[in-house]
């Protein structure tokens, strides 16, 4: 076991794993850095720190910077698969999926069931998402949920650096296209991360504490709002079941199942906008499927139908905060 | 060059109250009480001046990320825009855009842009929209050299050719995108121009440093765009003097690269020896502005400061028009 943050736990398995399979390229706007600059390449290694020293490893056929084009850098990545490689794109900003969208959703998305099975595209997209550093409203979106509709895609967000080690290894030694989702605010988060080989399976949640009297099902930076509200709970006497889904596709029914039944009170904590969201698809879940064991209506705590707004006092306002998530609890307990 | 001695100050004013309006946000971001990302315009001014020099507040701009030079050059209230980008009610968006989304159509500025490329196809529906009105008002995209490399900003050239929309594509060739140089991605040979005139569209190109060769330019440009010849476009060649976002290290600039711009390439020091030596100004007046300018900028800091900030309570207002 190594201590070590997101950022670290990401570029190290980039690091591994392009050298365990020489099929891994990454494509994407100044991963290299400095290209065609006085500086030369790598004076900067990724504006995430998450790709430094790839290039001087593996060189320019393997780790390309490319222009400000995110359709053609998805669309690359897309037929790099069709053509027997393993791409990893990066989108420096989540909400940059708007202009490379086709390429996803009507692409990668479809090549396998399109073409009756016969392909493969193990396209990993990395997009970095999330409120919380003042970005406004076209730097901070959480587009999991959309990407989640999406038949064809795997959707990834790990909240830990032992999953973002587990699930990037996952992905890039998978055969499925992969939405590997990075909240800009979590980069810096330490923890432990097993060294050697190490696979996290997708769809499978992580139960990151258990407590009996509500389930509270959440993802990404929501996570650790979440074990905020759980503590504050705790101390008077509340136990919440905090479960970490790490993959919204596939999902892990059985682990929300298992404790809503147990515990009959679910909340969903989900950073983005209510309307047809991930908060409202756990929801639909466990009406369909555990409705019996419900003994008070779920609680979404999500974001208004809104833009994310820039100031802060604003943004704060908007983000679902540790705050919100324990008086949703507390409501839930109150109404059964 | 018929300038009058008036538009001459005024055009020194506009593009000293971008340069302090940049340097003061430059010192102010040290003091963390300006959140997110700010991209600093500062040695670009005599592009966005001497272009919105030449147009009416009827004709429409399009602006980028780095757009608080074409806000101000544009007419934006620079109190205002102070606002917004610390995040005030009262500021040009009600503090909900920021330094990035400050837009203000009651000057015909359509908005900065937090995408690259996103502009470009909307100063082309801008400029339908103008020709559907018939007053001879035009449509104009800022975009960089790394704008120039998005499908949207060629999807806009060509339907501008092909629509002959009074369109133009004003491309700002500070030399980097992010972190990496012209060189590298721009594939014709740095030249943007020319892909521009591949599309089909008239293409001009200036030295974006000197105040009276982009007017010049332009306003040879203007006349073909409003005669009705449809779109254009002009590359100008300028540099950034700051970094990318207020932040970055700069690790890719040459050494003394930004001692030697901020030296020969400075449009303020260029348009202060041109009016001195054809003795259109005298320097004490432009020493004047430049005082008047820093006591404006000095007030906007200042009432930026002190004012309210949103009401949390405001959060998902102005989603809609209406909504029922
Ligand atoms: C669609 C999209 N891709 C990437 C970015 C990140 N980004 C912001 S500014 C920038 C560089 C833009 O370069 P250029 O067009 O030359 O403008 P400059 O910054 O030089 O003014 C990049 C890559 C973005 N905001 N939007
Ligand atoms: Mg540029």
């Amino acid at each position: 076991m190594a201590i070590m943050t997101i950022r670290d736990a990401i570029l190290q398995t980039l690091h591994a794993e392009m050298e365990r399979d020489p099929d891994i390229l990454l494509l994407g706007e100044d991963v290299v850095g400095g290209n065609g600059t006085a500086g030369g390449p790598e004076a900067i290694g990724g504006i995430w720190g998450t790709s430094g020293g790839l290039y001087a490893k593996f060189g320019p056929d393997r780790v390309i910077d490319t222009p400000i084009s995110e359709s053609a850098i998805v669309g690359a990545a897309a037929g790099a698969a069709l053509a027997g490689k393993r791409p990893v794109a990066e989108l420096m900003f989540a909400d940059f999926v708007g202009v490379s969208l086709d390429q996803i959703w009507n692409q990668i998305a479809k090549f396998r069931y399109m073409f009756g099975g016969k392909t493969r595209c193990p396209a990993v997209i990395r997009l970095v998402y999330g409120a919380g550093m003042n970005t406004a409203a076209q730097h901070s979106q959480s587009v999991y949920a959309m990407l989640t509709a999406m038949p064809g895609l795997k959707v990834v967000l790990p909240a830990t650096p032992a999953d973002a080690k587990g699930l990037l290894t996952e992905a890039l030694r998978g055969d499925d296209p992969v939405m590997f989702f990075e909240h800009k605010t979590l980069y810096g988060v330490k923890g432990e991360v097993p060294d050697g080989d190490h696979r996290q399976r997708f769809g499978e949640a992580r139960m990151v504490r258990e407590g009996g009297d509500a389930t509270i099902v959440t993802c990404g930076r929501m996570v650790n709002f979440s074990e905020k509200a759980a503590d504050k709970l705790a101390a008077d006497g509340i136990g919440c079941d905090v479960i970490d889904l790490r993959t919204t596709s596939p999902l892990d029914e059985e682990a929300i199942l298992d404790s809503v039944e147990a515990t009959g009170r679910l909340v969903v904590v989900d950073e983005s906008p209510p309307r047809c969201s991930l908060a409202a698809d756990i929801c639909a879940l466990v009406a369909t499927k555990a409705f019996s064991s419900l003994k008070a209506p779920p609680e979404l705590v999500t974001g208004p139908h809104s833009p994310i707004p820039f100031a802060r006092e604003l943004e704060r306002a908007w983000v679902p905060s540790p705050q919100k998530i324990e008086a949703a609890v507390r409501r839930v307990l109150a109404a059964g | 060059m018929q300038l009058s001695r008036e538009e001459l100050v005024g055009a020194y004013r506009r593009m000293a109250t971008i340069r302090q309006f940049e340097e003061r946000l430059h010192e102010e971001i040290k003091t963390g009480e300006i959140a997110g990302f700010t991209h600093l315009y500062a040695g670009q001014e005599a592009v966005a001046v001497g272009i919105c020099d030449q147009l009416s507040v009827e004709d429409m701009i399009v602006s980028t990320h780095r757009g608080h030079g074409h806000c101000i050059a544009k007419g934006c209230d620079v109190k205002a825009m102070m606002q917004e980008i610390f995040g005030r009610a009262g500021g040009t968006c009600k503090g909900r855009g920021g330094s990035m989304h400050i837009a203000d159509l009651s000057v015909g500025m359509l908005g900065a842009n937090g995408i690259v490329g996103g502009g470009a196809p909307q100063a082309v529906g801008a400029a339908l929209a103008a020709r559907l009105d018939g007053k001879g008002r035009v449509a104009i995209a800022f975009s960089g050299d790394g704008a120039c490399n998005q499908g949207t900003t060629f999807e806009a050239m060509n339907m501008a050719v092909v629509t002959k929309a009074p369109a133009i594509f004003v491309f700002e060739n500070n030399h980097y995108s992010e972190h990496t140089g012209d060189a590298y991605a721009v594939g014709t040979a740095r030249d943007i121009a020319s892909r521009a005139e591949a599309f089909g569209m008239k293409a001009w190109r200036a030295n974006g440093c000197d105040y009276f060769d982009t007017y010049e330019t332009m306003r040879e440009l203007l006349d073909h765009v409003r005669a009705g010849n449809g779109p254009a476009a002009i590359e100008l060649d300028t540099e950034r003097f700051f970094g990318h976002f207020e932040g970055d290290p700069q690790r890719y600039r040459g050494k003394g690269e930004l001692d030697r711009i901020r030296e020969e390439r400075d449009c303020l020091k260029a348009f202060r020896a041109k009016v001195a030596e054809a003795k259109l100004l005298d320097p004490a007046d432009l020493d004047a502005v430049d005082a008047e300018v820093a006591a404006l900028i000095e007030a906007a800091v200042v009432e930026a400061r002190a004012a309210p900030a949103p009401d949390p309570a405001t959060v998902a207002d102005d989603v809609y028009v209406d909504y029922y």
